[in-house]
């Protein structure tokens, strides 16, 4: 069964992107000459999101498989990402391949079987307790912290916060048992909405920069102007949700200064290893990082804000 | 199309992508000469190269390692097509470097590990053996470009057989020569010097 409102919110967004690419092809048919790099990289973003729009489109066809499997992927590229980027040695590989072989399936897993209590405690209390125990049992103590530190965070921020996104599915809202998609949706569509509103915003309007020593390009005009759109935007959205339109209002605006903060610490993470990118999967974007990080902020909250407000 | 698989292989364990610094793909015949800490080297090597090229592009292997088995001779023959040679030559009469000689002169490209071995130190980069010098002096016409393979030893550490994924890139430089008269060991130290400048500073990282 096809939901009418996901195929309403499809059709608006393949709107949105024609628009955007519409307008991108008559601003590059203005300037004349070369196009300048910022719109060169407009061009490469839009494109982008019409791949990952199509992407989502193909996961949720697919239904809770499939977008649990789409998710399970978005993990595995942000963690080969952050693990690349952290330093390891010669004597982490155990851990390392345990994370991508272990860590990983078996929280998809407890996500598909939805079996809610150990999936909440699985990385947290096992993984941070174990890993570090393997880490130890081989003996070197070289930037030790440092290292079961980045091990720490890499399976949090890349595994276990990216699949409370799925995890949402697993959740039983009364009068949305099949639709649980369509939270799914709503968290995408707002947060994602969001970083692309706030650099809209920023690129339009922004004058003062809001932390000028961790990221550059954020600005108070961007965030502001860019979470207030993002926000109406979620109360738009009500309809296919169990929120009333104030209530997606609210919640729209608390997962989307989320949404924020994560941007905030990936840039901190990254100006800290002293690179500009995660990676180079998305083209204009970066690497998967670049584009997720809003979301794996955001995620875990939204998921236990519905489950506790709206789950019987 | 076996290694058009092997490259999508690759891929995925390592996002493999090949930076073009100062050159770029050519049909021109060229030895590629990189550094070389893991037998997935290889493998990452010819799968940054466009189709045709890898079609025409052959790398040398240690027959002592890659001849070993039927499945190492199957991976490195078979799907790479690598010439395989003797490092230590017992035999005077098998002449590793006319072998690649021939190969040359049948047109197709060379992938070099002038090392010799992997490289299992803390060096970033060891002393270059003198094949490469042995085959600029032969055919100084071929094109001799510097690759420097990012992370791949991270993604399969010595002694291990299953491969973390990591982020992997090749970086190509631009192309040397051997100049006239230039001494071998000049020339080795200028060819891996040139090698060593692609190699990316990262923070944390060994000097």
């Amino acid at each position: 069964m096809i939901m009418r409102e996901a195929v309403m919110l499809f059709l608006f967004l393949g709107g949105v992107l024609a628009i955007a690419s519409l307008i991108a092809w008559a601003l590059a048919a203005r300037s004349s000459g070369a196009p300048s790099p910022t719109l060169v990289n407009l061009r490469q973003r839009i494109n982008a999101w019409w791949v990952m729009v199509a992407v989502i489109g193909l996961a949720f066809l697919f239904g809770h498989g499939g977008t649990t499997v789409l998710f399970a992927l978005i993990s595995f590229a942000a963690l080969r990402e952050f693990v690349t980027l952290s330093h390891t040695r010669r004597s982490d590989h155990y851990v390392l391949l345990a994370m991508f072989l272990v860590v990983l399936p078996v929280q998809y897993w407890l996500v598909w079987t939805a079996w809610y209590g150990l999936f909440t405690i699985f990385i947290p209390v096992y993984c941070f307790l174990l890993m570090p125990a393997v880490t130890a049992l081989q003996g070197d103590t070289e930037r030790f912290l440092e290292r079961v530190s980045a091990q720490q965070w890499a399976v949090m921020l890349a595994v276990y916060c990216v699949s409370h996104v799925p995890a949402l599915m697993t959740l039983n809202v009364p009068g949305f048992e099949d639709r649980m998609l369509l939270l799914v949706a709503f968290l995408i569509v707002t947060v994602q909405g969001s970083d692309v509103l706030q650099y809209v915003f920023g690129k339009l309007f922004g004058r003062h920069r809001l932390a000028p020593s961790v990221s550059p390009s954020k600005t108070w005009e961007g965030l502001i102007g860019g979470v207030a759109a993002a926000s109406l935007l979620g109360a738009a959205l009500s309809f296919m949700t169990p929120f009333s339109p104030l209530q997606a209002a609210a919640i729209a605006l608390m997962i989307c200064l989320l949404g924020f903060l994560g941007g905030l610490v990936a840039s901190a993470i990254k100006r800290d290893q002293g690179v500009k990118d995660w990676g180079h999967l998305i083209e204009g974007h970066g690497g998967m990082l670049d584009r997720a990080d809003s979301l794996v902020f955001a995620a875990p909250i939204y998921f236990h804000i519905v489950r506790y407000y709206w789950t019987v | 199309m076996s290694s058009a698989a092997l490259s999508a292989l690759a891929w995925i364990i390592t996002g493999i992508t090949p930076v073009w610094s100062g050159v770029e793909p050519s049909d021109r015949q060229r030895i590629y000469f990189a550094n070389h800490s893991s037998h997935g080297d290889l493998i990452l090597l010819n799968a940054c190269l466009p189709a045709r090229q890898r079609a025409r592009t052959r790398a040398v292997a240690a027959a002592d390692y890659w001849g070993k088995s039927r499945l190492r001779r199957f991976i490195a023959e078979d799907l790479l097509s690598s010439v395989l040679i003797e490092r230590e030559a017992t035999d005077p009469a098998a002449k590793p470097l006319d072998r690649l000689v021939e190969v040359l002169d049948a047109g197709d490209s060379l992938i070099l590990f002038p090392e010799g071995t992997r490289n299992m130190t803390d060096e970033p980069l060891l002393r270059f053996r003198s094949g490469l010098y042995n085959l600029a002096l032969a055919r100084p016409d071929v094109e001799l470009v510097p690759c420097w393979l990012e992370n791949i030893s991270r993604v399969l550490p010595k002694g291990h057989f299953l491969p973390v994924p990591l982020l992997c890139r090749a970086i190509f430089g631009p192309p040397i020569s051997l100049q006239p008269g230039e001494e071998r060991l000049d020339f080795l130290e200028r060819a891996r010097a040139a090698l060593l400048s692609l190699r990316p500073q990262r923070r944390g990282d060994p000097r």
